[in-house]
């Protein structure tokens, strides 16, 4: 309970700092919301009759303290762009996003976990070090190339699905999740593949303990010893890297989506800085800090869950 | 981030010409065949129904609402939504659109229109003479906070209502071309979220829209020009930033129709037997823009040494494979009166004449200058580049400068903090004042610093003139001026490329920054 409380405090203060940081950031940068909305035609009257509008023409810190007011009652303003509350307007995005990263953080888990007991398992044999080739190639092709490519190969040579036309889920669900596999899965491959280098050597480094020898020599079977007991301990440095691993791919999700043209919060986080939407950005980077945040304190909670010593209360 | 993105695009187009290696003679077989198929499309048989996706490059970000709309890529499409008591055609003129007949007074302070019965919103409501009113009245900030929603309704004096079919509008100063500033939208009067909901007369009316997604519009049945209702019964707008996805969207079929490809997309697109391009003008003014109030252009002599260095047919060679029409002066060959084509080759390459003005100047050596760039318009970045290369020949020595369009939106045109800039300029009403009146002395959109006494009188013959034919010679001078003055660089007026689907036609260019959906219709098969 203390600890809920403690990390409650560092949340609420990272958000504080987060958000002081982007609104600064914002003031510091050059252009100018009401002009960016008035173009090129507008007279100066009528830029700062929109500034005042906006609230823009009062000092930083005032146009600060009146977000985070807002903010705290649970009021995050208005888009300038959309004319819509940012609440509205981010209900629709998140769940495009929170798709993409759960289906690409199922992918890795359901594609880096067998490989990489195969691979330890089969260390230095030549299937394992053709798949650590394989792997080292995969890790190092960035997440964005790999959605070009796939886009060009399974979408216009094999026509395996239609690049753009992307389906949103109110039309149909699964034609969502279709559109959504191709992206995830380039987002999910580098990732794979680091996360079977780190199980794998994880659970090679294990093996080599001694509690092995001694589980191996009681009579246990190789598999007993290896689900039984390696299993767990192999997985607590890996945790934290699937931990990092959901932050990793919220964020390569702002460009994967502009690869396959998904609508989701990252390709809004890029326009909103464009036009200088800063209701919209701070809703998103706060949004964005806080899931990091949460997921920090579930790897937490997990690693206590695995390994009794390490629990949090004490 | 840009960078990465540019860097995917150079990837993909090496990939892309490692494997289509062998269709570069494909290319010159279909610019051949296109030629062919305009003419025959007359066969096409126009077919009611249908719909149709449409590529846009940016959501519609500033606001639905047409008075309060300002970029040029909003306009374009609340252009099938909404009309004004007049309407632009696809010639330029004006034909009478929620009005039925209009005229001006002899001083040309009194516009008088006669509505037309039976024009219906999309809600069903038919427009009434206070709907007509109260969207001047918007307009010009009237009955608001003082301040007009669009500038150039300031000179409203006052919008009366004599009978229940006739709207007279009283300027403060007399203007004989304030009908141009009427295709400003007409709304109604009782809807009050007009950035949420459009509500209009156009041929088509407002569905939906999902930011950063798509706007959809479907025809509207009760439109009151029953002769040129929409063929299509749906348009969807979709938003495609990335010129990655649009390439891979037409090519793969979720897109149908895309306006304005860049050169670039318009060769990767080529060879694909399903697309059809044709080229039109992009109406826009792309010029080396010269900060005249600042040293070293503040002098006369200067620019025209730029003039002279420039070689623009080099600069349309490299940068779009020799398609655009070059320019001489702030005005475009699609505003056919208006334009000039004398001033085209005022300025022919000559580099030694180049460097003697520059020694006069005082610059024999050159000197170093900066071209501001705003970093998303590609096809000016690739013009600047020519400029600079080309620059170097008579020893000026010019560096790019790229920054984010907003802030260009701020620095350069808002406070003319620059030294030059490679830029282009759309009109945004169909008078030779939308490209013209921006120089006078001290307008607000003068980002150039540009003076000149003489221009500046000119500018007041013309409002105070009531003759047309007297306007465009005024006008003629006026371009005339500001070639003779250098005060910038022009180059061209770009080539726009649309991207049509075989099966649809009926795509027309209009002179203004817009797309007639309404003329879209599908072949029979």
């Amino acid at each position: 309970m203390k600890y809920i409380v403690k990390k409650a405090g560092t949340l609420i203060i990272t958000l504080l700092i987060v958000s002081f940081l982007s609104f600064f950031a914002f003031s510091i940068i050059p252009g100018d919301a009401a002009r960016s909305r008035l173009g090129t035609e507008a007279t100066q009257e009528q830029v700062e009759a929109l500034q005042k509008e906006m609230g823009l023409d009062k000092p930083v810190l005032v146009q600060y303290g009146n977000w985070l007011k807002n903010f705290i009652t649970g009021d995050m303003g208005e888009s300038y762009s959309y004319s819509m509350p940012v609440s509205d307007l981010l209900k629709d995005k998140i769940p495009i996003t929170v798709a993409l990263t759960l289906l690409s953080f199922f992918l890795i888990l359901l594609i880096s976990i067998p490989l990489g007991i195969f691979t330890a398992q089969h260390e230095g044999k030549w299937l394992d070090r053709a798949l650590m080739v394989l792997n080292q190639v995969v890790m190092s092709v960035p997440g964005f190339f790999l959605g070009i490519l796939i886009t060009f190969v399974f979408g216009l040579v094999l026509k395996w699905f239609t690049p753009g036309a992307y389906v949103s889920i109110s039309e149909s669900f699964s034609g969502f999740l279709s559109y959504l596999i191709p992206p995830s899965v380039a987002i999910a491959l580098p990732r794979c593949a680091m996360g079977v280098k780190m199980l794998r050597s994880s659970v090679i480094s294990q093996m080599e303990k001694d509690y092995v020898r001694t589980a191996l020599a009681r009579g246990n079977s190789g598999h007993q010893v290896m689900y039984g007991h390696v299993l767990k301990n192999a997985l607590l440095p890996v945790l934290t890297f699937w931990g990092m691993t959901i932050a990793d791919i919220v964020a390569n999700s702002i460009i994967i989506e502009q690869v396959f043209t998904i609508p989701g919060m990252g390709s809004l986080l890029i326009t909103s800085i464009s036009n200088r939407d800063y209701p919209v950005v701070l809703g998103i980077i706060m949004l964005i800090a806080a899931l990091v945040i949460v997921i920090n304190f579930i790897v937490d909670i997990l690693y206590g869950k695995i390994d009794p010593r390490i629990r949090v209360e004490q | 981030m840009k960078k990465f993105r540019n860097l995917c695009i150079l990837l993909l187009a090496v990939s892309l010409t490692a494997v289509l290696g062998g269709c570069q003679d494909g290319k010159d077989g279909t610019t051949e065949s296109q030629d062919n198929s305009s003419s025959q499309e007359t066969e096409a048989e126009p077919t009611m129904g249908g719909s149709i996706v449409v590529g846009i490059p940016q959501d519609l970000e500033d606001s639905l609402d047409p008075h309060k709309s300002v970029a040029a890529g909003t306009k374009e499409v609340l252009f099938n939504i909404y009309e004004g008591l007049v309407k632009p055609d696809e010639e330029g003129n004006y034909i009478d659109a929620v009005a039925e007949s209009h005229s001006i007074s002899e001083d040309g302070k009194v516009y008088t229109f006669k509505l037309r019965p039976g024009v219906k919103f999309h809600d069903g409501t038919e427009v009434t003479v206070d709907d007509v009113k109260y969207s001047i009245e918007r307009c010009a900030g009237i009955n608001g906070d003082g301040t007009p929603l669009v500038a150039a309704f300031s000179n409203v004096e006052k919008v009366e209502t004599p009978d229940a079919s006739t709207v007279e509008i009283f300027l403060k100063e007399a203007d004989t071309e304030f009908l141009a500033y009427l295709i400003v939208a007409v709304v109604p009067q009782h809807c009050d979220d007009l950035d949420k909901t459009p509500v209009g007369t156009g041929p088509f009316k407002y569905v939906s829209r999902s930011p950063q997604e798509n706007i959809v519009i479907e025809k509207f049945d009760e439109y009151w020009d029953t002769e040129n209702q929409a063929y299509l019964d749906q348009v969807t707008f979709k938003v495609v930033g990335d010129s990655n996805a649009i390439v891979t969207g037409l090519k793969s079929g979720s897109i149908d129709m895309y306006p304005r490809i860049n050169s670039t997309q318009a060769a990767q697109l080529a060879d694909d037997q399903d697309l059809e391009i044709y080229e039109g003008g992009m109406n826009l003014i792309q010029a080396l823009y010269l900060n005249n109030g600042e040293k070293p252009f503040d002098d006369e002599k200067v620019r025209q040494a730029l003039c002279y260095a420039v070689n623009r047919q080099e600069v349309l060679d490299m940068m779009a494979d020799g398609k655009g029409t070059i320019i001489g002066s702030s005005m475009f060959p699609a505003f056919e009166k208006y334009y000039m084509p004398e001033l085209v080759d005022k300025y022919p390459q000559d580099i030694q004449k180049a460097k003697e003005l520059l020694a006069e100047a005082g610059y024999p050596d050159g000197f170093d200058m900066t071209i501001t760039v705003p970093n998303n318009y590609q096809q000016h970045i690739d013009t600047a580049q020519v400029l600079v290369e080309q620059l170097k020949q008579v020893g000026i020595n010019a560096e790019i400068q790229l920054i984010e369009w907003d802030s260009w939106l701020s620095d350069v045109y808002g406070e003319r903090n620059f030294q030059s800039t490679v830029v282009g300029i759309d009109a945004a009403y169909l008078s030779g004042r939308a490209l013209l009146e921006r120089f006078t002395s001290d307008s607000d959109k003068n980002f150039i610093n540009y003076s000149n006494p003489e221009y500046d009188s000119l500018y007041e013959q013309v409002k105070k003139s009531t003759d047309e034919s007297e306007q465009i010679d005024l006008y003629k001078q006026m371009e005339t001026l500001l070639a003779d003055d250098a005060a910038n660089v022009y180059i061209q007026d770009m080539a726009a490329e649309v991207v049509l689907r075989k099966g649809y036609g009926g795509y027309v260019f209009y002179p203004l920054y817009v797309q007639d959906m309404a003329k879209i219709y599908k072949t029979a098969e």
